[in-house]
């Protein structure tokens, strides 16, 4: 039996209706992402880019085509099963860092181990990931403001991998950092990478998208 | 487990921290005056309850003239009446004879007549009564009460109305029609204020021999009063007297205080519902303070649900979080209120009753945690809006927000 592509898009259509009229902001993209990969997305600004990533990351459905995720299509999911994907099959990482600010970096990391597992970790997971990403505990005790860009990013990354989800999502990771940290945080992606993580990425940065083994190009809703 | 939407809730409350206090004490006002205005109305209703009470177990029989049997009352009868008007000699000892092992019997005579101290003329009531049955009826403020058939004791009003004091003299009836008596006043009875029993105030009160002496009425009695022992025998009593006296023909009618009792209660707890409704004004205020804070932490908080959406936070943990922010703002309210209520309700009670003798009584206590309760239920039920609101943003345009 032929394993199943992680994700795959058939002719998956994104109409925003706006009082001023439809905008076609995807236009029967198809597309299959494989376990393993890494795929920068890459585009101008309005080519539809995050809202392509707002599909694959369940935080919106195609107003036409199919999603599948594993084989399941996401069209017909409720809010529910939609928000348990993105609990447990996705990890996010956004441009702008997105950590609950009442939070301290640990809790963080372990709010989503929480959601799944309904107690906290005592695996010791959380801490082993916030040290993969270079954040020790006692700078993990501090609240988000308190951090700077690149730990705050850090801290993201390592909250993306804590359910051990099957594909990350980055949405600009660099986008918000200074280069010699973007780097950085590109070197502990494609690590992830090597060690298995299939990662999907979004940038206008030709040379962080040199960090992906893949790039599709995207122009007026559609790939080119 | 760690409940970390529950630590999202407090954390919140914490950072808005004035915010969070000034909300909750539209709660705390609220809670306080629902409860002490409650304790008010329940510490008066006790109170007067106990005062009518004191009253509340006489039954006062009376003959059966047609009419109401309310009313008639001394004075109008005069001499002039027939036998229907009266109790009869054999009727009392009836009466007696039913009633005696649930409390005191005792009969009652009484006549409006024109009196005089020294040059001023009046009327006043004279009362006849069994010289033994006196001191449990009456106290009095000086002097004894009387021993001789030419002494009696009078009541407090006409006391200071004619300026009497023991050793006074007073001629009853009039000397155009049968001559006049001289009485001499042994002692001054307390105010006994209205009351269906006896009306003593502006009154004399004689000794049986001495009344009969006057007006010649032996065995005519005008009321027999019963003084129960205990108030719940009242209609035990009631329908046994009526059971045997009327059995033939109506005799007697039975009037007793506890009809009087229920009006009254009944009134209190009507303005007591009233000012309670006022004072629940001040929740619906407060619920709508609440409403605003979580409708403002909700729009604050934009962003930071968009993030927890997108990670994978379920509608109803999002909600749960707002719900528990208004349940923690509700019950810190209510608890402060709660403990406010207690002194404050102490001191309106002190003012409005004049007694906080019933205070502690669980009626009265009853108010303080009803009265959380429903400041909690309001808070609660203020933050439904907001949580469903918030529950139900579009992650992608929540995380748009700034």
């Amino acid at each position: 039996m032929v394993e199943k592509p992680l994700i795959e898009l058939v002719e998956v259509t994104r109409v925003y209706s706006l009082p001023s009229g439809d905008v076609v902001a995807l236009d029967r993209v198809s597309l299959t992402i494989n376990e393993g990969e890494f795929v920068a997305i890459m585009g101008p600004s309005g080519s539809g880019k995050s809202t392509l990533l707002n599909q694959i990351g369940c935080l919106d459905r195609p107003t036409s085509g199919d999603l599948f995720i594993r084989g399941k299509n996401t069209r017909t999911m409720h809010d529910r099963e939609l928000t348990s994907l993105r609990l447990n099959t996705i990890g996010y990482v956004f441009q702008k860092f997105n950590l609950i600010p009442l939070l301290t970096a640990y809790e963080n990391v372990e709010y989503p181990y929480l959601m799944k597992h309904r107690k906290p970790d005592d695996t010791g997971r959380v801490d082993t990931l916030l040290g993969m990403v270079g954040i020790d505990p006692p700078m993990a005790a501090h609240k988000p403001p308190e951090l700077s860009g690149g730990q705050q990013q850090r801290v993201a990354i390592a909250r993306a991998l804590v359910n051990d989800p099957a594909l990350i999502l980055c949405d600009e990771p660099t986008g918000n950092l200074d280069s010699v940290t973007g780097h950085q945080i590109m070197g502990l992606l494609g690590d992830l990478n090597r060690k298995g993580s299939t990662i999907l990425m979004v940038t206008h940065d030709a040379e962080v998208a040199g960090f992906a083994e893949r790039t599709i190009v995207m122009r007026d809703g559609r790939v080119v | 487990m760690k409940d970390i939407i529950l630590a999202l809730s407090l954390r919140s409350i914490r950072i808005h921290f004035l915010r969070s206090v000034l909300a909750a004490l539209g709660i705390v006002i609220g809670v306080v005056a629902i409860s002490s205005m409650g304790m008010m109305g329940a510490n008066m209703t006790l109170s007067v309850t106990e005062e009518l009470s004191s009253m509340a177990n006489n039954l006062v029989v009376r003959a059966y003239t047609g009419g109401s049997g309310f009313g008639g009352g001394p004075g109008g009868g005069g001499t002039s009446g027939s036998g229907d008007e009266f109790i009869t000699e054999s009727e009392f000892r009836e009466i007696t004879k039913i009633a005696e092992k649930y409390g005191l019997v005792y009969g009652v005579q009484s006549e409006s007549d024109r009196i005089e101290v020294g040059d001023r003329k009046g009327r006043a009531t004279v009362y006849g009564l069994d010289d033994k049955v006196m001191p449990s009826i009456f106290s009095l403020s000086e002097g004894t009460f009387p021993k001789s058939t030419s002494s009696v004791v009078i009541g407090p009003t006409l006391a200071s109305r004619y300026s009497l004091k023991t050793g006074s003299r007073i001629d009853i009836g009039d000397p155009d029609k049968g001559g006049t008596m001289t009485v001499r006043v042994v002692g001054i009875l307390n105010e006994r204020g209205m009351s269906m029993d006896v009306n003593s105030d502006s009154a004399i009160i004689a000794d049986q021999k001495l009344f009969n002496g006057i007006y010649g009425r032996e065995g005519e009695y005008n009321q027999v009063n019963i003084i129960l022992n205990d108030i719940n025998d009242t209609q035990k009593v009631k329908s046994a007297i009526l059971d045997k006296m009327n059995r033939k023909e109506e005799t007697v009618t039975i009037q007793d205080s506890s009809r009087m009792l229920e009006s009254i209660t009944s009134t209190l707890s009507t303005m007591t519902t009233f000012v309670m409704a006022i004072a629940g004004i001040s929740l619906l205020v407060a619920a709508t303070s609440i409403f605003n804070v979580m409708m403002m932490s909700v729009t604050e908080r934009v962003r930071e649900i968009g993030i927890m959406r997108s990670i994978g936070t379920q509608k109803s943990e999002i909600r749960k979080m707002f719900i528990y922010e208004s349940v923690i703002l509700g019950v810190i309210g209510a608890t402060i209120g709660a403990i406010l209520s207690l002194a404050i309700g102490w001191v309106v009670v002190l003012a409005m009753v004049g007694s906080t003798d019933y205070f502690f009584s669980p009626s009265s206590l009853v108010y303080i945690p009803s009265a959380m309760l429903v400041g909690i239920v309001i808070c609660v039920t203020s933050g439904v809006y907001p949580a469903w609101r918030a529950s139900s943003l579009d992650p992608i345009e929540a995380l748009r927000a700034e």
